[in-house]
């Protein structure tokens, strides 16, 4: 394959996709900021794709800021840390994201601590090899910071036979609202490509890309004189605006040219995308010693009274965060965890902050209209927006006659739910949403297939 | 609030801006100029015809659909867009009553009884217009000059109910296509460009409907394939037969600009409901349908063929999205 791709031209993207407003400008120039230690932190222990950490620490136990208190469950599993120094005061079930009671960890805080983070030792990754690394990344508690939170060292443990030859670091965040990538490609740049650097070191990679949409040209400016003045090996690469870029099939497609086969993972064709905040973070591990006990979250939205940028340490409590952004204004319709077309709708805050939150939308009737539905008209909008050459059309209305079968045909497995073709319907039918329904259903019927083959 | 509730749904939670109604509006809004053109030219009648054919169509809609929940279908424009569009196939001095019922033939087996919105097959304005085709046959033919008497009826708008064009006088003259075809003489291009000649309500002048096809592709409210592809086989088709023998085959520039070609380029063949979804169904449909106007013009026994062209591409419609699949991304070609 052509390594000497040339990407001189500012254009580089995928076809189709469709172009939102990004809604950037209520936190784009607005520096992170640090929120003040809470009271009170609670820790779920399930906050990764993979089996749940272990509590290593017990009630009423002294514990200080970054150290472990949960250890991975397994190997697809990561370690979690005390985000304060204080007294662990409860091991029991609190409300989660998801809806239900998980097993968390409760953490009051010593007030008359410094808080300041001690490292016991800063690893040095230069004298190890490469289980050693993952050991170590596995322990720094890391996981896939851009909503995924799918554990980082078992994305990093290329498979036998596999290798990595182009390595991604994604800072599309084409989600609209969210500016957190953004804000840490420009405050953090240096720990950004210094982190690019640690994990190369173990992958090898011939080509190392940075990858940005050009609506962060501050972003942009940052890496590209960081990459210069160090005469660094990657190239930052500047892709359109448009959604969904930052999904990794469409950034492959934009900058490679290749396609992940359907079913596949970006490793079978030798990439490996991470992203911004996960390098981030793994560039802080290895020079400070500090594991993942804070993230940035972009709290935003047309109900919220002070947009911003929040560095908040893990297990705060939503509420909080929003009353340090001012509150919620009156006419609050939606409140959201991600992004406004991939995210996750909450019906209660009284929940913890945990790794994959990576950004808190308060919207109102601005954002979240109700439209009347149309029947479908055939008009193709929704072919022409699916990043996949799905036919959201022809699958719409299969879905709405129950015919899963036959979409799955249509390769229904294969949307990974952008939801771009619910944006641009004129008639306003809820495609993404059926999609899931459907897939849900096909998926469960698998399993009980597979359950009868078995006996 | 420390147990306050807030709303729920599933993403996405923002949403485009343009709405079906919106389309059917933005097309209708374009369709202005066509039918101050027909004004200017076929005066009063232009206005009593558009009122009868939509007024049929809008009826229809509210009558069948007022028992359902979906109250709102008579307001989403589409019945209204098939009535100005039948009213603009129609000869100036029609029979009013004969396009009221146009209309509701267009509404009810066009479009209603397949479902509603979105279901059916063929185009229901041209649905209507085959089927006053077939009814009356004599009327529909019956075609009268362009003169400057605005508030003069032409032909026979007011026939009563149930009598024929063919028992009251009417004022009958050729239309480009039927003299091109049965006299061989072509009309001065000047004339057809700018609409100075016998036909349809709309489908006097050539150039407006260039200028809003181009309009409605650039806004995207169009599929450019489908204009693209029919106009360019007939020019070439036509192109070709017309080198071969220019004195008794019109030259390619006059098959673009007379009779209904481009009113049903722009209009008709470009209804989305009616015509395939993807990029290569589409040029399969829309070169379908320039070779048969070419073939039914020169050959067949009609002057003009626009209209059982696209019809019949529309039948070909739900074939060609059968067998013309998309590939799915990271699937073989
Ligand atoms: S965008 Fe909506 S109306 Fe248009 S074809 Fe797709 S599903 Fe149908
Ligand atoms: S949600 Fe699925 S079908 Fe819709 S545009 Fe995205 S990938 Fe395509």
């Amino acid at each position: 394959m052509d390594t000497t791709h040339q990407h001189n031209g500012s254009t580089l993207t995928f076809p189709h996709g469709i172009h939102p407003d990004d809604n950037k400008g209520y936190t784009q120039a607005l520096p992170i900021e640090r929120m003040p230690f809470s009271d009170d932190y609670i820790l779920p222990l399930s906050q990764h794709i993979g089996a749940p950490s272990k509590a290593i620490v017990t009630k009423g136990q002294q514990v200080k800021r970054g150290q472990m208190i949960a250890e991975p469950g397994g190997f697809v599993s990561v370690a979690l840390h005390a985000p304060v120094d204080g007294t662990v005061t409860d091991i029991g079930l609190y409300p989660g994201q998801n809806g239900q009671e998980n097993l968390s960890v409760r953490i009051k805080t010593d007030h008359f601590s410094s808080q300041q983070f001690e490292p016991v030792k800063v690893p040095d990754y230069r004298q190890m090899d490469l289980p050693e690394f993952i050991r170590h990344v596995q322990n720094s508690g890391l996981v896939g910071l851009g909503g995924a939170a799918f554990p980082a060292h078992v994305k990093f443990s290329i498979p036998e036979g596999k290798r990595c030859r182009y390595l991604m670091v994604n800072g599309c965040e084409c989600e609209p609202f969210l500016t957190s990538d953004d804000r840490l490609m420009i405050e953090y740049g240096e720990d950004l490509v210094n982190g690019m650097m640690i994990l190369n070191h173990f992958l090898g990679a011939e080509k190392i890309y940075i990858a940005v949409e050009q609506n962060k040209p501050e972003a942009l400016a940052n890496l590209r004189k960081i990459v210069k003045e160090g005469d660094l090996p990657m190239e930052v690469v500047a892709l359109k605006t448009k959604y969904p870029q930052g999904a990794e099939k469409m950034m492959i497609k934009a900058i490679l040219g290749l396609e992940v086969p359907s079913g596949k993972l970006p490793v079978d064709i030798d990439v490996l995308v991470s992203n911004v905040g996960s390098i981030t973070a793994l560039s802080q591990y290895f020079s400070t010693g500090m594991p993942l006990i804070e993230r940035v979250i972009t709290v935003s939205g047309s109900a919220i009274n002070r947009p911003a940028n929040v560095m908040v340490p893990l297990g705060t409590s939503i509420r909080e965060l929003i009353d340090w952004c001012g509150g919620i204004k009156d006419g609050v319709t939606r409140v959201l965890f991600g992004g406004p077309m991939m995210g996750m709708v909450q019906k209660s805050i009284n929940t913890p902050v945990v790794k994959g939150t990576s950004g808190i939308l308060v919207l109102s009737d601005r954002e979240v209209r109700d439209l009347n539905q149309y029947n479908c008209i055939r008009c193709g909008r929704c072919i022409d927006a699916c990043p996949l050459y799905l036919n959201p059309c022809l699958l719409g209305l299969q879905a709405k006659k129950g015919l899963w079968e036959e979409m799955e045909e249509n390769n229904i497995m294969d949307c990974f739910e952008c939801a771009s073709c619910s944006y641009v319907c004129p008639s306003s039918i809820p495609l993404v949403q059926s999609f899931r329904v459907a897939k849900g259903f096909l998926r469960e019927k698998k399993t009980r297939d597979k359950e009868t083959a078995n006996g | 609030m420390a147990d306050r509730k807030f709303p729920i749904s599933t993403a996405p939670f923002l949403k485009g801006e343009t709405t079906t109604p919106g389309i059917m509006l933005h097309v209708l809004l374009t369709l202005l100029p066509v039918v101050a053109l027909a004004f200017y030219f076929f005066g009063l009648s232009a206005l009593l015809l558009l009122m009868s054919t939509s007024l049929g169509c809008l009826l229809t809609e509210w009558f069948f659909n007022k028992n359902t929940t979906k109250k709102y279908s008579v307001w989403d424009g589409s019945a209204l867009l098939t009535g100005v569009l039948l009213a603009l196939t129609l000869p100036p001095g029609f029979p009013l009553w004969m396009a009221f019922l146009g209309g509701v033939v267009a509404i009810g087996m066009g479009k209603l009884i397949w479902g509603g919105l979105g279901q059916n097959i063929f185009n229901p304005a041209l649905l209507g217009r085959a089927f006053l085709q077939a009814a009356f046959p004599t009327a529909i033919t019956t075609w009268s000059e362009p003169n400057g008497r605005y508030l003069a009826l032409r032909g026979t708008n007011l026939a009563p109910p149930l009598y024929g064009a063919e028992n009251i006088e009417g004022i009958t003259s050729a239309t480009p296509l039927s003299k091109m075809k049965f006299d061989q003489v072509p009309t001065a291009l000047h004339d057809l460009l700018w609409g100075n000649t016998g036909g349809s309500l709309g489908e006097t002048c050539g150039v407006i409907l260039l200028v809003i096809g181009i309009y409605l592709v650039v806004r995207k409210v169009i599929n450019w394939r489908i204009p693209a592809s029919v106009l360019l086989t007939v020019v070439v088709l036509s192109g070709i037969i017309y080198l071969i023998n220019p004195g008794q085959y019109p030259s390619p520039l006059f098959m673009v600009f007379s009779g209904g070609l481009l009113l049903g380029t722009v209009y008709m063949a470009t209804d989305p409901v009616t015509s395939p979804l993807s990029a290569k169904g589409l040029w399969v449909f829309g070169i379908g349908i320039g070779v048969l106007v070419v073939l039914i013009r020169i050959w067949g026994g009609l002057p003009e063929g626009v209209m059982y062209a696209i019809l019949l591409m529309n039948a070909f419609t739900p074939l060609i999205n059968r067998y013309i699949k998309i590939r799915t991304f990271g699937h073989k070609k």
